[in-house]
């Protein structure tokens, strides 16, 4: 099922009534889900991301735009009528149920033509605990299991009825650390299997990046960016999209375009074309820093961090936007903190320059 | 855990409410059980030194003998049997509608708190007033001033009235009085309970259950009764407590001869019976059915507990 919005919009009023002051939560998100991807919605918060969701749900309204599952325009359509699997960010399970009443539960509100026998709710409760492999625990209460397997009972009872679309509030942030990975890539697995569109929120750009067909990268209920993660990441629209993908972060230089070559405070680092004289903000991967003896961009090492098949070299420079430079380097450079300077190449794809107006992109060709 | 160094002083702040609650609690009960063993007490034997009773169960005996006393019990049991549920169920309903609108909820909550703070006898005569029948009912020659105001509804509706408290009402209709009364009474405390756990119900629970299309009657079973259910075993439990001490609301109503002019004392119930029996100086009566009610609020309470322990989650 292919999840269509066109022009959605959330105004919240303001809390006070003597101002005025509404709230956008979301701007005229325009997207088209492709059937059966997993689509990551990304943002710091407060970016409008869940309130995307909620919309999508029907647990809130639209203030304006259209959404349509397939060909049905659902917009008017209450969250009952819907369809939809819902996972909450706390998962909202039952307490006082067990976990097999937990799944069984959305079945038994099933009506008309719908409606199962016990025998046959029972076997679908089996294949969807089955799916997320908790089969061994379904006469437990949901006190008694631990976040990870909560996770998947919330998953479980939202898949057990079909939907149309799936739906996960930050679904690995109760999560801890290693449990999350492996989480993730069972969420992945899951949507896989059984192929339902599945659109999922998250603050974690790695966890994003990490299992997504596609990625919304949103900014104050704006979309800045949609795109498959690598595209996003290796082509960003603007500074805020560049800065918010990848760890470590990007670093961000103060720099400017001056007779065909961009300076890195003083430093020229690369010859290009295509963009007119102008103070620019340039964005440098940290993977995209090459030793080199005689390279233009000259930084102070403060530091050796060592990752094993990598080295983090963090450095300072007068034009660095943030007080350190951290570039990583393959491993068998071998590295001597003693000297006065480190210098480096850059990659030409690996720097990305801003507007120092709008930091919108400067796109530009290597000379 | 304090150190045992610093012991004395938590006793010692503790010992003013110990000893009042050693005098006027603790006390009163260890001498309640003596006077219901000692046959025969009487003040006045006992403080002319006559020392002319002697131990046993015969006060308890004489109770049980009574046929007062079987009434009372049957009045104090059907009272909590019917008012128990019925004001649970009504308070849970007020609550889960009070809890789901906006506007006006303050004003409605302030509207069904009301009884809470006002007097029970008052209540009572109001509610007297409402059901009296003015007048001479019963009698040969019916001479009626007004109906009251229950009666004047019921023949709007195209009714019949009913002789509901006056000379020649029937034991159920004093019944009926009774039940509406205490019901309404028990509401608010119970609204109130019920209201505070239902607002400290997770929001998502009924998202969750909205995104599976549950119908609103399974939400309310399903969902909101068992999460709400210690709140509401905490009710029936007080309610239950509460009905077996049931007086006030009798005198209310009928005054001091506790039934009809024509049959005194119909409705009694426990604590009636106590009273009456201090009346009569018999302290050892009261004393033994002071320990009766006692067992069996105490058997009731654990049958609520254990009834509680399968029904009540978490």
């Amino acid at each position: 099922m292919k999840i269509v919005l066109q022009h959605l919009t959330k105004i919240f009023p303001s809390r006070n009534k003597k101002s005025d002051e509404e709230v956008v939560a979301v701007s005229d998100f325009d997207f088209e889900i492709p059937d059966g991807k997993l689509i990551g919605l990304l943002g710091p918060s407060g970016c409008g991301k869940s309130t995307t969701l909620y919309m999508i749900s029907g647990l809130q309204k639209p203030s304006s735009g259209k959404i349509f599952f397939g060909d049905d325009d659902v917009t008017e359509l209450s969250t009952e009528n819907r369809g939809i699997g819902l996972v909450f960010q706390n998962y909202a399970l039952y307490p006082h149920m067990t976990v097999k009443q937990n799944i069984l539960f959305p079945l038994q509100n099933l009506k008309g033509e719908d409606k199962m026998t016990k025998e046959q709710m029972l076997q679908r409760a089996y294949e969807a605990a089955k799916l997320v492999q908790i089969e061994q625990l379904l006469d437990r209460k949901p006190s008694e299991l631990s976040g990870g397997q909560q996770q998947r009972v919330a998953i479980a009872r939202a898949l057990v009825k079909m939907p149309r679309v799936l739906l996960l509030d930050e679904p690995l942030s109760n999560l801890d650390a290693r449990l999350r990975l492996q989480t993730r890539e069972e969420i992945r697995r899951i949507q896989k299997e059984t192929g339902i569109t599945t659109v999922f929120v998250t603050h974690d750009q790695e966890e994003a990046m990490s299992i997504s067909d596609m990625i919304v990268v949103m900014k104050a209920g704006v979309v800045q960016q949609i795109g498959q993660p690598q595209d996003v990441y290796d082509d960003p629209a603007n500074l805020f999209v560049a800065k918010f993908l990848g760890t470590p972060p990007i670093n961000v230089f103060d720099g400017h375009v001056k007779g065909g070559k961009l300076y890195v405070g003083e430093d020229a680092v690369l010859e290009i074309g295509g963009v007119a004289d102008q103070e620019v903000a340039v964005g440098i991967r940290p993977e995209g820093f090459v030793l080199d003896d005689n390279g233009p961009l000259v930084c102070k090492p403060v530091n050796v961090e060592v990752m094993g098949r990598d080295v983090s070299v963090v450095s300072t420079h007068p034009a660095s936007v943030n007080p350190l430079v951290r570039s990583i380097i393959n491993a068998d450079n071998r590295f001597d903190l003693g000297n006065e300077s480190v210098r480096y190449t850059i990659k030409p794809h690996k720097i990305f320059i801003f507007s120092k107006d709008n930091e919108e992109r400067l796109r530009f060709e290597v000379k | 855990m304090v150190e045992s160094k610093q012991q004395w002083k938590a006793w010692l702040y503790l010992s003013p409410a110990i000893a009042l609650l050693l005098v006027f609690t603790v006390w009163p009960i260890v001498n309640t059980v003596r006077m219901a063993l000692l046959e025969d007490y009487s003040i006045a034997a006992a403080s002319g030194g006559d020392r002319v009773f002697s131990l046993g169960i015969g006060n308890f005996v004489k109770v049980a003998q009574y046929q007062n006393f079987l009434t009372c019990l049957k009045n104090t049991a059907l009272l909590c049997v019917a008012t128990v549920p019925i004001s649970t169920l009504l308070a849970l309903l007020v609550a889960v509608a009070l809890n789901s609108i906006k506007p006006l909820r303050k004003t409605l909550q302030t509207i069904f708190f009301l009884p809470y703070v006002t007097n029970s006898i008052a209540i009572g005569m109001v509610f007297a007033a409402m059901f009296n029948i003015v007048g001479s009912v019963g009698t040969r020659r019916p001479n009626i001033v007004t109906l009251g105001i229950i009666n004047n509804v019921i023949e709007f509706f195209g009714g019949h009235y009913v002789n509901w408290i006056n000379t020649g009402s029937s034991y159920w209709a004093n019944m009926i009085v009774l039940i509406i009364y205490i019901v309404w009474n028990a509401l608010p405390f119970k609204i109130l309970i019920l209201l505070g756990g239902l607002q400290s119900i997770n929001k998502q629970y009924y998202e969750a259950a909205k995104v599976d299309s549950t119908p609103r009657w399974r939400v309310l079973w399903r969902i909101t009764v068992p999460l709400l259910s210690p709140m509401i075993a905490y009710v029936v439990i007080t309610g239950f407590i509460g009905g077996f001490k049931e007086y006030t609301s009798i005198v209310g109503i009928f005054g001091e001869s506790l039934g009809p002019a024509h049959a005194p004392g119909r409705l009694n119930t426990m604590v009636g019976f106590i009273y009456e029996a201090l009346e009569q100086y018999h302290q050892g009566r009261a004393s033994a059915a002071a320990l009766i009610l006692f067992a069996i609020i105490l058997v009731v309470t654990l049958i609520n507990l254990q009834v509680s322990k399968k029904r009540v989650h978490y």
